[in-house]
């Protein structure tokens, strides 16, 4: 653990990575990584953006219209994003030049803007399936927080461990709740669910090896 | 003014269903001394469904071993059901086995020239019930299981998952007041897994208290409680809850897929 230590206060973040081992500038990598907010929810933006046109590049549609089309495909294991996560999300992704819009006239209702998809859009959908995607994570907001406390004068590891743990295992439960619930249901929502369950073991499998190791 | 001061009873009124006090276990061998338990407390109460986890290594097993009789502590004390029970004999423990503990383990353990109905039927007559009243547990416990159209089978023709369900039926048809599993679901794959699983948290639901050590999440998380035993000690003791709603279990899913 000294190592981490070691290298993570080497890591101002103005700072070059120290050289030094491989191992030691990838944990320093990490550590930068981490430090800058916008990138720990920077993984979410794809998780609605590359829906959106794909969804969109069946038809064009509106914001309430991809709302549903999302709740519909992937049901309840999916975080359904408010209307205004779609909207500020559509908005960028028209920025962008990924989609255009117009607004259609109503008589009986307020307008409605109606989004489709650009050419670029569509090298960018596409793109994005053919892409490998990312493999296992190299951040992790947990494991950061590990290497970090005693500078921050928390040095009750084992106490940070246990909470993690109680996390994780209470998620693991809610899962197994969501999992009974979809029980013979949608298969999309099935998988979904297997899928975070098997993470989650790695997760808390993980947990146990910093444990064994650091502590 | 005198106060009235109650005399201690003479009987221990234990709420508790199972009580460890510092039990310890060494081994020695060639290598020398091995402390697998260093001074474990733990309380169960009756109706209680608590999972251990730990490293391989640990001590889970050797925790359960001693729960169930199976292997002496070196020091401690064990009381289940307000009776001391760690110094107990051999000839003792096995019945209090039959009668008041049940054993669930990763490899099943079942009799293999008797047929499913009887490995059952035999484990409810040793327990004390009547030869009726073992029929009848062993037909309602095959049924429940969905085990029925199995009973004239011998366990070695069975899948894993269906083994592993007699071996449940098995250890309940002796109405135990706990029930012990080691890594039940070890041996099997995912799905076999879940219906073992879900089967273990039915037989909890009323009210049968258990104590189950594995390496598997899943399976921990569906006890009330989580014990995290390390080196040999408890590292955490903690009740788990689902979070509240379903929309938090989604966050979760979002977190791990995002």
């Amino acid at each position: 653990m000294e190592g981490y230590e070691h290298v993570a206060r080497q890591c101002r973040p103005r700072d070059r990575p120290p050289t030094g081992s491989a191992f030691a500038v990838g944990v320093c990598q990490y550590v930068l990584e981490a430090l800058r907010p916008q990138r720990i929810y920077a993984g979410r933006g794809p998780v609605v953006r590359l829906p959106l046109l794909a969804l969109l590049a069946k038809e064009p549609a509106h914001g309430y219209e991809l709302k549903n089309l999302l709740e519909q495909t992937f049901g309840e294991a999916y975080p359904s994003p408010n209307i205004g996560q779609i909207y500020v999300t559509l908005q960028r992704l028209e920025r962008d030049g990924l989609v255009s819009s117009q607004d259609v006239v109503q008589t009986t209702r307020p307008n409605k803007r109606v989004y489709e998809l650009t050419p670029a859009g569509r090298d960018a959908l596409a793109a994005w399936i053919e892409d490998p995607s990312d493999g296992p994570r190299v951040r992790d907001d947990f494991f950061m927080k590990l290497v970090l406390s005693p500078l921050a004068g928390a040095t009750d590891r084992l106490a940070l461990i246990n909470r993690q743990r109680r996390h994780y295992l209470s998620l693991m439960r809610g899962l197994s709740g969501l999992a009974d619930a979809h029980e013979g249901g949608s298969r999309t929502a099935r998988l979904l669910i297997e899928g975070a369950v098997l993470h989650l073991q790695a997760d808390l499998d993980w947990l146990q090896r910093c444990q064994e190791e650091l502590l | 003014m005198i106060r009235h001061v109650p005399r201690p009873p003479t009987v221990r009124q234990d709420p508790a269903l199972l009580r460890l006090v510092g039990l310890t276990k060494v081994f020695r061998g060639d290598g020398g001394a091995v402390r697998a338990i260093r001074g474990v407390d733990l309380t169960v109460d009756a109706s209680e469904f608590v999972a251990v986890m730990g490293p391989s290594g640990s001590g889970k097993s050797t925790l359960l071993h001693m729960i169930g009789g199976l292997e002496p502590p070196t020091s401690g004390e064990i009381w289940f059901d307000g009776q001391r029970v760690d110094g107990l004999s051999q000839a003792h423990w096995a019945v209090l086995r039959r009668r008041s503990i049940g054993f669930v383990f990763q490899f099943f353990n079942l009799v293999s020239n008797m047929t499913v109905a009887d490995n059952v039927e035999l484990a409810a007559l040793l327990g004390g019930a009547s030869r009726r009243e073992a029929r009848a547990r062993r037909e309602e416990l095959l049924s429940e299981l969905g085990l029925a159209s199995k009973a004239g089978t011998p366990p070695a023709r069975l899948a894993g998952g269906e083994q592993q369900r007699v071996a449940i039926a098995r250890a309940l048809a002796g109405r135990p007041s706990l029930l012990l599993a080691d890594e039940p679901t070890g041996n099997l794959d995912s799905s076999n897994s879940m219906d073992v699983l879900r089967l273990l948290g039915r037989v909890h639901a009323r009210g049968q208290a258990i104590v189950l050590v594995t390496h598997d999440a899943r399976a921990a998380s569906m006890a009330d409680r989580v014990i995290n035993l390390f080196d040999g000690m408890v590292a955490d003791d903690a009740v788990i809850r689902a979070p509240v709603g379903p929309p938090v279990a989604a966050a979760g899913v979002l977190r791990l897929s995002g």
